[in-house]
């Protein structure tokens, strides 16, 4: 890699790097993200190039690997360019298809693409496909464009030109004035405004201001943080190294999961390239501008993510909050003022210097301006990372994009913001995400877990779920969170064995303002989110399980029972086959019955049965 | 000087001190596990939650953590206060049933039999003896161990901790009396780390009266000190 050392040689590495280029060259575009790799890309890669070789086609044809598509469910992900066809499931059997049909006889082959689930019509293009049609993907988007190893493929989409451009044609005070105007907005969770952050921490005083970019991502079933920094490492980098300038700093961290080895790979391959070229180090760009990034590895415990607990594990002791009586801008890590941002708000940076904070502010709310990629999970049927502007309301975001839910059946809830946020209920399906509307309704933006509840998900169970995530993942230092969120949990499994008592919902309630009130960080503070919002919304199924012992949803396993349907049992034996203590009898072909007293309540006979006989009461 | 009001009375503070102890010091009676005026403030019991004013936001906060600002009204007795104190005093309760500073809590609060399960924990993880250690003694013998309900304080790998002088300075901070100190003639034992240590006895009157271990950090980390002043017990230097 050449030395980067002023804007004009940016600029012609980047016409360079383009001109060397074919747009026209046939490309083979195969998403490396996390989902697609556990569906089995790396095999369907390496297929690829095996074929390619075999055909003699490795010089006429590339091969990329890019970051997550988005599209998790349909993994592993292959787009052929430049024509964009988009085919889903690929599997390495399909690699010499593919390559013989599409790329050398321009024929696509209809059973890899897109089923349209209603209307039954194949979709030839990516961006036809109605979960990707409704998105917004200014940040996302580059994902699916670019290898994340290469600082070539970065610079070849305009990377690194927010960069040149804050260098040479704005002062650090200007760019935090940028910054305030675009109204951007802490991704993390908090949604503190960013620019004034930024502010706070250029005017307090210190011997050193440290920048840094929290990647400790730890709510169940949220990912689209590491998505973002395996997928597109530069655009982070970039933000952050625009961040720095503005604020002053010298010196960054970024502080990610060591479960995350993708990231942490790509994140320092990407920061090798740039102390190469130089665009990380000493007189960046020839401004005058010195800046280093280091890569510190988180180990596990999802209060690391909560800032003062992040910077006590940077520093190398023990991850637990301190109290913010003085605030982390002015005293952070080793007592010097540090300005920490999540992994998407570093990434908005390069965009809104880019394009400018009008066209920036014109996407989204009143109070939140901007995109939000979430990860939509649960019962829905197009599983997968989503970007969409702020505003749009969650019921667009589920079945316009998410595709409604499985096997029809009805939507119940739909859980944001992690363990922290709350359940919101159908009724309210109309709610924009927007940080303060969001709040409102007793949930909250969170870093953007977004879980899809059916008919089937029982809300007592659900906020024992996250009560249980909670408990162990309490840093345990304030007796309210500690011993709090335990009790909470022992009541909330007493309720969903069928022991809850008169009074208990009371208790619950008691217990989650003293845990809210009297905890230190936040993580204590809006712990019992999921318990009171799950009372708020559904109170009568609290009490169902309470007064009248039962389940409504058919979950709870104490309050359940399986039979089978006379009607409907054709004998088959497949459930007797499956259960595991062996607690159903019954001839071929004729009825069988399941004994309540063996029965474990796993549900194998109900998943087994293909003719809708087992049933729970 | 700091001035600000606790219960409406005006107290004044120097730069730095925190509302406990200036609450603390001017009389008023504010319940406290996990504080030491020695000791860094730490904010984990929960106990000392009182109302504090700043600008126009009232909100629940420790004092044992809370700077000591110009102008703040402090509130000890709010309804708010009670009610969370209570619950902590009842969770408290529900983890160490048989601790006597714990019970005299609960009956001075009127906290009756707490609503949840019982445990039999006499450690409240308040962690004085942990900073103790580190703080004042610079040993660091033990820690946090593990973290939300399976947290506790022992030493690394919860085996005998090899830097452990055998001081006693944790069992001495102890609120609940947790810490055990055996000794005899021969050897000074902490019965809850598991560290057993040799004792010294005094060149004049022969008395045990400190572990060797002990008398040898304390040699190294003081200066301009008679090198025989750590060979003769207290009574006899």
């Amino acid at each position: 890699m050449k030395r980067i050392d002023s804007p004009k040689k940016l600029e012609d590495i980047r016409k360079e790097i383009i001109g060397a280029r074919d747009p026209d060259k046939p490309c083979i575009t195969i998403c490396s993200g996390t989902g697609c790799r556990a569906f089995g890309s790396e095999n369907v890669t390496e297929s690829f190039r095996k074929e390619l070789k075999k055909h003699g086609l490795e010089e006429t044809i590339d091969v990329r690997t890019t970051g997550c598509h988005g599209f998790c469910e349909k993994g592993p992900v292959v787009v052929i360019n430049p024509h964009g066809i988009f085919y889903q499931k690929v599997s390495p059997k399909d690699t010499n298809e593919i390559i013989t049909e599409t790329l050398l006889n321009n024929k696509v082959i209809e059973r890899l693409l897109y089923t349209h689930p209603e209307t039954g019509q194949k979709i030839v293009k990516e961006s036809e496909i109605p979960f990707y049609k409704g998105q917004m993907r200014v940040i996302f988007g580059n994902n699916g464009k670019i290898d994340p190893t290469s600082i070539d493929d970065y610079i070849a989409i305009g990377g690194y030109s927010a960069l040149s451009i804050t260098l040479t044609d704005y002062s650090p005070v200007e760019i935090i004035e940028i910054i305030k105007k675009s109204g951007l907005r802490g991704r993390g969770g908090g949604g503190f405004p960013a620019g004034v952050k930024w502010e706070s921490c250029r005017n307090a005083a210190g011997n050193k201001h440290y920048v840094i970019c929290n990647a400790d991502e730890g709510d169940p079933g949220a990912y689209m943080d590491r998505s973002l920094l395996e997928g597109n490492p530069h655009s982070v980098l970039e933000g952050m190294i625009i961040g720095a300038y503005a604020i002053g700093s010298d010196e960054g961290y970024i502080y990610v999961r060591n479960e995350y080895p993708l990231a942490v790979r790509n994140v320092e391959i990407a920061i090798a390239s740039l102390k190469e070229c130089g665009l990380l180090g000493e007189n960046i760009l020839g401004s005058g501008l010195n800046f280093d990034i280091k890569v510190s590895r988180g180990g596990g415990a999802f209060v690391c993510g909560e800032s003062s607990a992040l910077v006590a594990s940077l520093e190398g002791r023990v991850g637990e909050p301190r109290a913010k009586h003085i605030h982390r801008v002015e005293s952070g890590i080793w007592d010097q003022p540090t300005n920490l941002n999540n992994v998407e708000t570093w990434a908005n940076v390069p965009l809104i210097i880019n394009k400018g904070v009008d066209w920036y502010t014109s996407i989204g709310t009143e109070g939140s301006k901007g995109t939000k990629i979430f990860s939509l999970v649960g019962k829905v049927n197009n599983t997968g990372l989503v970007e969409v502007p702020m505003g749009m309301n969650i019921k667009e975001i589920v079945y316009e994009i998410g595709g409604g839910i499985p096997e029809g059946r009805k939507l119940k809830a739909v859980q944001t913001g992690g363990p922290s946020g709350g359940v919101i209920p159908e009724s309210l399906m109309d709610v924009p995400v927007d940080f303060d509307r969001l709040t409102d309704v007793g949930s909250m933006m969170g870093s953007g877990g977004m879980i899809v509840m059916d008919d089937k998900t029982c809300m007592v169970d659900t906020a024992k779920y996250f009560m249980n995530f909670l408990r162990g993942e309490s840093c345990g230092k304030c007796t309210t969170c500690r011993e709090g969120t335990q009790r909470m949990y022992e009541i909330l499994e007493a309720i969903s064995n069928g022991d809850g008592k008169e009074g208990d919902i009371e208790l619950l309630e008691e217990l989650s303002w003293a845990v809210a009130e009297g905890s230190l960080c936040a993580l204590g503070q809006t712990a019992p989110n999921p318990v009171l919002s799950t009372i708020r919304y559904f109170r009568d199924e609290y009490e169902a399980h309470i007064k009248e012992k039962r389940c409504p949803a058919g979950v709870c396993k104490a309050l359940i029972t399986y039979s089978i349907d006379e009607e409907n049992c054709t004998g088959c034996g497949a459930c007797k086959k499956v259960c595991p203590v062996e607690a159903i009898t019954g001839e071929k072909k004729e009825l069988h019955t399941i004994d309540p007293d063996k029965c474990i309540r796993c549900g194998a006979c109900m998943a087994a049965c293909n003719f809708d006989a087992v049933k729970v009461v | 000087m700091i001035k600000f009001t606790i219960d409406g009375v005006e107290v004044e503070a120097e730069e730095g001190q925190n509302v406990l102890q200036v609450a603390l010091d001017n009389g008023f009676d504010i319940p406290h596990l996990c504080y030491h005026e020695a000791l860094e403030p730490y904010g984990a019991c929960r106990l000392c939650q009182v109302e504090i004013t700043k600008g126009n936001r009232t909100r629940l906060t420790t004092s044992c953590n809370y700077p000591a600002l110009e102008g703040i009204q402090v509130q000890t007795g709010t309804e708010k206060v009670i009610k969370a104190r209570k619950m902590v005093i009842e969770l408290l309760l529900a983890r160490s049933p048989n601790v006597p500073v714990i019970k005299d809590l609960a009956e001075e609060y009127s906290v009756g039999t707490p609503r949840f399960t019982l445990g039999d924990d006499d450690c409240i993880l308040c962690g004085l003896c942990e900073r103790v250690c580190r703080e004042i003694v610079g040993v660091e013998a033990i820690s946090f161990l593990g973290r939300g309900s399976d947290r506790k304080v022992g030493p690394p790998l919860e085996i005998n901790p090899q830097t452990c002088i055998g001081c006693g300075a944790c069992a001495y901070v102890c609120p609940t009396d947790c810490i055990k100190v055996e000794e005899n003639e021969n050897e000074r034992t902490i019965v809850r780390w598991g560290r057993t240590l040799p004792m010294k006895k005094c060149k004049v009157c022969g008395r045990s009266f400190a572990p060797w271990f002990q008398l040898d950090y304390f040699g190294k980390i003081t200066e301009g000190i008679p090198s025989d002043f750590w060979d003769k017990c207290p009574d006899c230097r």
